[in-house]
C-alpha cells in the first residue's frame, strides 16, 4: 500500500504528459493551441468527478482506503484548472486583462467558468492538514463548494459548445449520479430517528 | 465603390501556387522541440485522389484579388474543417468525406428568374474560366486561414438565368442526403444547410463558386464539388456542397440564423465591432499562428465592399 499515493500521482500526470508529448511533435491537428486548452479543461471536470466519486464508492464498497487518495485528486483538478486558466490567459489572450475582463463580463460560459475557478481558490487553500485542524466543522461546510463548482464546471463546458451538447450532458448526468447519490444518503440519515 | 477590374493573362497550372512552397510553414512546433516526429510527409501522399466531380481544373488565372499572405497548407486546409453534414469534430469531415456522393451532381434554379430548371454542374458552369483565388477565411469561431481556392465569379452564373426585377436575394442549399451523410441523421441543424445572400453581394465581384483549391479539385470535406466562398463573410456563409439555388424577393431563411438569431445575424460580416456571446471577435487564431491577430472590419476587404452597407447599422443588421 506504501506504493498507492506515489502511482496514482503519477498516473494523475500521464493526461499532462501525454498533450505535453503531442503538442511538441505537432500531433494534435491545425489547431494545436484550441486542442490543449480543451483537453486541459476536460482533464480539469473528469478529475473533479473521480474526486466526488470516492466518498460514494466508500460507501458502496466499504473500501474506505479511498479516501486516501482523495486530496491528492482534488488537488490535481486544481492543477489541470490552473493549466486550462493559463493557457487561455498566455496564448489565448496574451496578459490582455482587457479582454480578459471583458470576457468574464460578456461571455456566460466564461463568467461561470471563472466563478468556479475563483470558489476553487479557498478551497486548495485551506488543503493542509493544519487547515483542517484550524477549520475543523467548518472546513467541511466551506468544503461543499465543490459541489457548486462542479455544477459551474459543467454549465461553463455546456454553455461553451456551439451545437453538439452531447459531450456536456454525459458529464451532467455523471454529476447528477453523485450528486443525486449524496442528497438520498443525507435523506435517509436525516429520515432514519422519525421512522 | 471602386473596383480594379483588370485580369492578370492566362497562366498554367503548373504556375498556380504550389503546395509544396508552403507546407513548411507550420514548422514552429516542431522548431521549440527537438522532439520533431516523422510528422512531415512529402507533399505528394497528402493528395487525395480525384473524386471524380465534373469541372476538371486545367488553366488557371491569376487574380487581383488574392491576397499576397501566407498561405496555410493543404494539409491545414483539409483536415480543419466545419463540415457539420460529415460530423461534427474538425477532424470528421476528413475521416468521413467519402460518404458525399458528388457524382453525378446537377443544381436547381428556381424563384424569382427567367431560366429556372435542375442543370448538370456542367451546364450550370458551361466552359468556365477559372481563377485562383486567395482569400482570408475568418471563421465565427475566431480562427482563420488564407486559402488558393480555384473558382468562377459567382455573378455571371446567375445572370444566365436572368433573375428577375424581384430577385433581391439567393438562397443556397447544400445536398439533403441523411443515407449517405452521417450528420444529417441528427438534427443539431434544420436540414438541409441554407445561407442566403443580397443580390449585390451575390454579383460582387469578390463572390465566388469555388470548385478548387490548391490548383486541384475540391476535396469532398471542403464542399466538392460546388460551394460558396463570400470571403467579408464568416465563413458559415461560405456554404458548402450546393445543388439548389433560389431567387427570393425577401430575405431568406439561413441556418445557423434560424438556430441561434442572436448569435448569427443575416449578414454576419466580419465585425470586430460586434460581439459574440461565445467569442470576443476582436481577434483570431491565425491557424499556424501562435498568438492571435487583429481581426480586420470585413476581413480585410473593406475597401472593396465596405460600400455595400452603406448608410446601414452594422451593429443592428449584424
Amino acid at each position: 500500500m506504501r506504493l498507492g499515493k506515489p502511482l496514482v500521482f503519477a498516473a494523475c500526470l500521464v493526461p499532462l504528459v501525454c498533450y505535453g508529448y503531442w503538442f511538441f511533435t505537432d500531433s494534435l491537428g491545425a489547431n494545436p493551441i484550441e486542442a490543449v486548452t480543451r483537453r486541459a479543461g476536460d482533464w480539469a471536470l473528469r478529475f473533479l468527478l473521480i474526486t466526488l466519486a470516492i466518498s460514494p464508492l466508500r460507501k458502496l464498497t466499504g473500501w474506505h482506503a479511498l479516501a486516501r487518495y482523495r486530496r491528492m485528486l482534488g488537488l490535481f483538478t486544481f492543477f489541470y484548472v490552473c493549466v486550462h486558466l493559463s493557457l487561455y490567459v498566455t496564448l489565448d489572450k496574451f496578459f490582455d486583462l482587457a479582454e480578459i475582463i471583458e470576457d468574464v463580463i460578456d461571455r456566460p460560459f466564461i463568467t461561470v467558468g471563472f466563478t468556479a475557478f475563483v470558489l476553487l481558490l479557498p478551497l486548495a487553500a485551506t488543503s493542509t492538514d493544519r487547515m483542517v485542524e484550524v477549520l475543523q466543522h467548518r472546513w467541511i461546510q466551506l468544503h461543499r463548494l465543490v459541489y457548486v463548482v462542479a455544477m459551474l464546471g459543467v454549465l461553463h463546458f455546456w454553455w461553451m459548445v456551439k451545437i453538439d451538447t452531447r459531450e456536456p450532458a454525459i458529464y451532467a448526468a455523471i454529476l447528477a449520479v453523485l450528486l443525486g447519490f449524496r442528497l438520498t444518503f443525507y435523506l435517509k440519515r436525516k429520515l432514519r430517528p422519525a421512522a | 465603390m471602386l473596383l480594379k477590374t483588370t485580369r492578370a493573362c492566362d497562366v498554367r497550372e503548373s504556375q498556380v501556387t504550389d503546395e509544396s512552397l508552403y507546407i513548411a510553414r507550420r514548422k514552429f512546433m516542431q522548431g521549440t522541440a527537438a522532439l520533431a516526429g516523422a510528422s512531415m510527409l512529402p507533399a505528394s501522399s497528402l493528395w487525395p485522389q480525384p473524386a471524380g466531380a465534373a469541372i476538371s481544373i486545367g488553366d488557371v488565372e491569376k487574380s487581383v484579388f488574392s491576397t499576397a499572405e501566407e498561405l496555410n497548407s493543404f494539409e491545414d486546409i483539409t483536415s480543419y474543417n466545419n463540415f457539420y453534414e460529415l460530423g461534427l469534430k474538425k477532424g470528421d469531415p476528413k475521416r468521413n468525406a467519402d460518404r458525399l456522393v458528388t457524382e453525378p451532381w446537377s443544381i436547381r434554379v428556381e424563384g424569382e428568374c427567367d431560366k429556372p430548371g435542375d442543370y448538370d454542374l456542367e451546364d450550370f458552369i458551361p466552359a468556365p474560366r477559372l481563377e485562383e483565388r486567395i482569400y482570408r477565411l475568418r471563421c465565427v469561431e475566431a480562427w482563420s486561414m488564407v486559402i488558393p481556392w480555384v473558382g468562377v465569379e459567382l455573378g455571371p452564373v446567375l445572370k444566365r438565368f436572368e433573375p428577375t426585377s424581384k430577385a433581391k436575394y439567393v438562397q443556397f442549399f447544400t445536398l439533403y442526403d441523411p443515407k449517405n451523410l452521417p450528420g444529417q441523421r441528427r438534427s443539431v441543424l434544420d436540414w438541409p444547410y441554407r445561407e442566403g445572400l443580397r443580390m449585390d453581394e451575390a454579383m460582387h465581384p469578390l463572390t465566388i463558386l469555388a470548385v478548387g483549391l490548391y490548383g486541384k479539385e475540391l476535396p469532398n470535406q471542403n464542399g466538392a464539388p460546388l460551394r460558396l466562398v463570400v470571403p467579408w463573410k464568416y465563413g458559415f456563409k461560405s456554404i458548402k456542397s450546393i445543388v439548389r439555388i433560389r431567387f427570393t424577393q425577401s430575405e431568406p431563411a439561413t441556418s445557423w440564423n434560424q438556430s441561434a438569431p442572436r448569435e448569427y445575424g443575416f449578414y454576419s460580416n466580419v465585425n470586430p465591432a460586434v460581439n459574440h456571446p461565445r467569442w470576443s471577435q476582436k481577434r483570431e487564431r491565425r491557424i499556424g499562428e501562435i498568438l492571435k491577430r487583429k481581426t480586420l472590419p470585413f476581413n480585410g476587404y473593406a475597401e472593396q465592399v465596405a460600400g455595400l452597407y452603406a448608410g446601414m447599422d452594422l451593429k443592428k443588421h449584424f
